[in-house]
């Protein structure tokens, strides 16, 4: 693969920051676009927009093609069964909030249990807080081991006949855990229990099949994928959708209105009210395209590639401890160096035009767990290279020298 | 711009060896402080007399360099100080960070001019102004007993 052509495909790395060379190592919070995507944005506007699913002249029939060719290339993108499963929300929180309020409300009771772990994501908990607030609900955490990564015996034995619902994280953004996504729906189906899987950061860095995982659901954060913000899809099982009930009310997801019932159509409709982020979901489209060419397979060697060769580097440092170790583990990389605080670390990085993440990352329980109270990460794209890495040794050092460790 | 602007060298040794980080044994007033975006977090203790004078004042807390050394900084610079007089060197430090880099304010000694101003390179780095704040902003929450806990997002 040649990184370099990769690389010049984003025009973002053509500026300086603080007039170095823009070292991008944090896509895990957001990964940058490719110029096709953001040309897609711009010539949707320029020529093709309109609302979507409303109007009948040229411009809505165009657009809402457009949009909907999306939710067909996503739907063959992760292999979904059916084109309903797809639904586009804004973001990967709100396609687990969709979940969390529509399964919480329709089938979870007081007393129920919900297992998640201690990798979640802000994103994965709350959701289900607010239904354990709601319903009285019991939220489980399954541990997590020294190694930043729990262990499938650590879910199993959290299960019972209240277990609602099983919530987990495909890829911690922390720790960078892969977790046995396959082996934990195989488990919960034993007991027809099922299965949300947080996928920001499992989408675009691993080969994602739903016939192959078997999950009931899957969230996606399309701008972790090199795509726009403002998009994310939320795959549910069709099964669920025909029984769930409407998220938010509004425009666009009615069936017929009046005034003492209304009736809502099918997924995805029901589930997309009011306007819909109509040309960043087209936007997105190239952003699958490219992923599509660059494939994915190709994406995983590379960074697979890249993540081994910075775990070695960073590893030499005797100052910098690295935050866990799990066996499988992709595109992240934590660590904090001894006696400087992460937000300190960022800031000497970013003189030197490397960005990375610091604090606690939306993941405070597993802070907590792994005894800090925030780490500094450098997580990965397709457009990273061993240079990177070797810039961000560089500014590592140069953190101990500024703080004179 | 070097980063040695930012992390001079009392910054670092506030930061390193923060002084008055303990809990004072004898208080009447204190206040947390938090910045939910960094997760700094700090608590004052504060003894204020009946004259309204800053008998003593310590601080517990975690948090970045600039956090840390702000807090240290700031309770070695207003302990013995009357509150008026703390008071206006809040004021002169905010000020400092926000807008001139200079601090206007005659009743410091040259040192603890020179300690304060060393501060002066954050000015340059918005998203660390919060951090330097945060132990003032809680030291005025603890004087003025506001319920809560004090946060730079206020």
């Amino acid at each position: 693969m040649d990184i370099k052509e990769i690389k010049s495909k984003f025009p973002i790395f053509k500026n300086k920051i603080n007039g170095k060379k823009l070292i991008y190592l944090d896509s895990a919070n957001s990964s940058q676009k490719p110029k096709t995507v953001i040309d897609r944005i711009s010539k949707f506007y320029s020529k093709e927009f309109s609302n979507i699913g409303r109007s009948v002249h040229s411009l809505a029939v165009t657009a809402t093609n457009r949009f909907e060719e999306t939710r067909d290339m996503m739907q063959k993108f992760i292999n979904a069964k059916h084109r309903e499963e797809i639904i586009f929300t804004k973001n990967a929180t709100e396609a687990i909030n969709l979940i969390a309020s529509t399964y919480g409300d329709k089938f979870i009771k007081e007393g129920d249990e919900i297992i998640i772990t201690e990798l979640e994501h802000h994103a994965n908990y709350v959701p289900w807080h607010f239904i354990r607030q709601k319903k009285g609900a019991i939220i489980k955490f399954a541990k997590c081991n020294d190694k930043g990564e729990v262990e499938i015996d650590e879910i199993k034995k959290l299960i019972t006949n209240k277990t609602k619902i099983i919530a987990i994280t495909h890829l911690s953004n922390v720790t960078g855990a892969i977790m046995p996504i396959k082996k934990i729906v195989d488990l919960a189906n034993e007991k027809k229990i099922p299965v949300l899987v947080d996928g920001c950061q499992g989408a675009p860095h691993l080969k994602i099949d739903m016939q192959e995982l078997g999950c009931d659901f899957y969230a996606i954060s399309c701008h972790k994928m090199y795509g726009p913000t403002g998009v994310g899809v939320l795959y549910a099982k069709k099964k669920w959708l025909d029984v769930l009930p409407p998220y938010q009310g509004g425009g666009g997801m009615i069936e017929e209105v009046k005034k003492d019932h209304i009736t809502f159509p099918g997924s995805p409709t029901k589930y997309e009210a009011g306007t819909l982020q109509t040309a960043e979901v087209v936007g997105f489209s190239e952003s699958l395209k490219f992923i599509e060419d660059v494939g994915i397979k190709n994406i995983m060697e590379h960074e697979k590639e890249i993540l081994e060769y910075g775990l070695d580097e960073i590893k030499k440092n005797n100052s910098v401890k690295i935050i866990g170790d799990p066996k499988v583990r992709g595109s992240i990389i934590s660590f904090t160096i001894k006696g400087i605080h992460p937000h300190d670390i960022a800031t000497i990085l970013d003189e030197d035009g490397v960005a990375i993440r610091a604090g606690h990352h939306c993941c405070q329980i597993l802070h907590e767990k792994m005894g800090v109270v925030a780490s500094a990460r450098a997580s990965l794209g397709v457009y990273n290279s061993k240079e990177d890495i070797d810039a961000l040794s560089n500014a590592i050092k140069k953190c101990n020298k500024v703080f004179n460790n | 711009m070097d980063i040695k602007e930012l992390y001079q060298e009392i910054v670092l040794d506030h930061g390193k060896n923060p002084r008055n980080k303990n809990k004072l044994k004898s208080f009447n007033k204190e206040a947390k402080g938090h910045n939910p975006l960094c997760g700094d977090k700090i608590h004052i203790f504060l003894k204020l007399d009946n004259d309204k004078k800053v008998e003593d004042i310590s601080f517990e807390g975690e948090g970045c360099a600039i956090s840390i050394a702000s807090a240290s900084i700031m309770t070695e610079t207003i302990k013995g100080k009357e509150f008026n007089v703390a008071k206006k060197i809040l004021e002169n430090f905010l000020n400092m960070l926000k807008e001139s880099s200079k601090l206007r304010i005659n009743s410091l000694s040259e040192d603890e001019n020179t300690t304060m101003m060393s501060l002066s390179g954050v000015k340059r780095f918005p998203m660390r102004v919060k951090c330097a704040t945060l132990a003032w902003h809680t030291f005025m929450h603890a004087a003025e007993e506001k319920k809560g806990t004090a946060n730079t997002e206020k």
